[in-house]
């Protein structure tokens, strides 16, 4: 059975449907690209699969050992983050939170992870920074230590590049997809470029007006795909 | 320098001033440390909204004729704040304007209640005390410090246990809910000691510089500390300090509690503004 399947799902907030009837499953490993024109419900879907809010009907199911706290997720920048005084260890260090229940105090396995998450995204020489005086790439690689602090198997990432230039986003692509091909750990992210995401994914989910879900080489030859890659390249020409 | 030192020295042999200073350090340590929380969760002016409320709740207690009003005070307060931080982020009144409404409401409600009711025959007396908490630590019972400490105690105990969950909630609340942390419940808690602080502290300085309490020590520590540990503890120990030093001027020079603390949080924040640019300077 796939990993994280959604069945007839229907999204929206304050009772407003902005996504009707959207079902797909993926597998474990899986790389999905999100993508769809700004207000179609992106960052909807991917708050209801982590349980931010509920769906307006539908189903979530998750199979393959996967627990409800076991996503890890990487939000969009928050305007309170942008000031916050936080050392790089100790923002890493609560991405075990999940794992700790009720008990105050983390333990030295999960300190451990930390240190371990901090060396895989090459923070590990930061540790003891303040997190508002780094620079837009090294705040995403400290949240996706963050994340991966939280999760074995599975990632959640709101647009990671957004506001990165195209050297640093490279770098961040790269790592995702080395989190993805090396630990195995099934990648689903919104991207608002569609150029990396048909690069890297290996399946797309398109929604708005139509909705497309298949592999990227579906992607790229069905009617949707097409007319969505043009109209990107129309706005970057 | 000797004369001072006796002259102080002569001053702790009374217990109301001993009781007065006791109280000020625990209100000092408990109000800074929520205080780098709200500041970083946009709630600097719930202290300032919350105390209003808790002026709101004395003026009716007043009127009740009630001997120990602090009980009615703690729960109209503590449902305030439950309301306040709850209703934050989605609601058709935003968080700072539900604040000021509440604010100025309970403000005038309370100052009206005590006009129209009051068997007292210096009102403006009264209402000046409560608002600028002018003498009323110099006159505490020895109850009220007992219940001061035991509150004070739960406080710090709540802060320990739950720091780590409050630092991720304040961080980043939509992640600490998705990796499965309670972040309503904690986020109630936070609402409830905000309360219970706000109470305390009405005593020391009185309703109307409560903010000050809540948001020099972090502010001023923010400027110069980079984790949240750090800044934590030294807002702390700097909201500490300060109120030793205003209690023991205020003693001595004979002026108003409550504004000599603040005055002496004030000279902090600006010692530490100036560190932090020397800082910023030398980092650079």
């Amino acid at each position: 059975m796939a990993q994280l399947t959604c069945q007839n799902l229907s999204l929206g907030y304050d009772g407003k449907v902005i996504l009707q009837d959207l079902s797909f499953s993926i597998d474990e490993g899986s790389y999905l690209c999100v993508v769809g024109e700004n207000g179609s419900g992106k960052t909807t879907l991917m708050k209801t699969i982590l349980g931010l809010q509920p769906p307006i009907c539908g189903k979530i199911l998750t199979d393959g050992g996967l627990g409800r706290n076991e996503i890890g997720y990487l939000p969009q920048q928050t305007e309170v983050q942008k000031d916050f005084p936080a050392s790089v260890k100790e923002i890493v260090l609560s991405g075990c939170q999940g794992r700790c229940g009720l008990r105050p105090f983390y333990n030295k396995q999960e300190k451990r992870l930390a240190v371990q998450s901090m060396e895989k995204m090459g923070i590990s020489d930061l540790d003891k920074r303040c997190y508002r005086e780094l620079s837009g790439g090294q705040q995403q690689r400290v949240l996706l230590a963050r994340a991966l602090c939280a999760t074995r198997k599975m990632m959640l990432l709101d647009e990671p590049c957004s506001g990165l230039d195209p050297k640093v986003s490279a770098e961040l692509y790269r790592m995702i997809e080395e989190l993805n091909r090396k630990d195995d750990i099934t990648i689903i992210m919104i991207s608002h470029d569609i150029a990396a995401a048909v690069q890297y994914a290996s399946h797309i989910l398109h929604i708005g007006e139509t909705v497309f879900f298949g592999t990227t080489k579906e992607y790229l030859r069905s009617e949707t795909g097409r007319g969505f890659m043009d109209a990107e390249r129309g706005d970057n020409a | 320098m000797t004369e001072v030192f006796e002259k102080i020295m002569l001053y702790l042999q009374y217990p109301f001033v001993r009781y007065a200073l006791i109280v000020g350090v625990l209100i000092a340590l408990c109000s800074s440390l929520l205080g780098v929380t709200l500041v970083l969760k946009r709630f600097s002016y719930i202290g300032d909204g919350l105390s209003h409320v808790a002026f709101g709740a004395m003026a009716i207690a007043a009127v009740l004729n009630l001997t120990n009003d602090m009980p009615l005070i703690l729960v109209i307060t503590i449902s305030c704040a439950v309301l306040l931080l709850r209703t934050g982020q989605n609601t058709k009144i935003k968080g700072d304007a539900a604040i000021a409404m509440l604010s100025v409401g309970a403000l005038a409600i309370g100052y009206l209640l005590m006009n129209l009711f009051s068997t007292s025959s210096n009102l403006t007396g009264d209402v000046c005390s409560t608002l600028f908490g002018s003498t009323s630590i110099l006159t505490l019972t020895q109850t009220e410090v007992w219940l001061c400490a035991l509150l004070s105690c739960i406080v710090v105990a709540v802060f320990v246990l739950f720091y780590n969950k409050i630092f991720a909630v304040t961080f980043d609340e939509s992640f600490a809910v998705a990796s499965g942390t309670n972040a309503a419940a904690y986020n109630l808690l936070i609402a409830v000691i905000t309360a219970i602080i706000i109470v305390l502290a009405m005593n020391l300085v009185g309703s109307l510089l409560i903010s000050a309490l809540v948001i020099f020590p972090a502010l001023s520590s923010m400027r110069v500390f980079r984790s949240f540990r750090s800044v934590t503890l030294c807002s702390v120990m700097l909201s500490v300090f300060c109120a030793l030093v205003g209690i023991l001027i205020s003693i001595l020079a004979g002026t108003p509690v409550g504004s000599t603390i603040v005055a002496a949080d004030i000279a902090a924040f600006g010692a530490f503004f100036g560190i932090g640019i020397i800082r910023k300077g030398v980092g650079t």
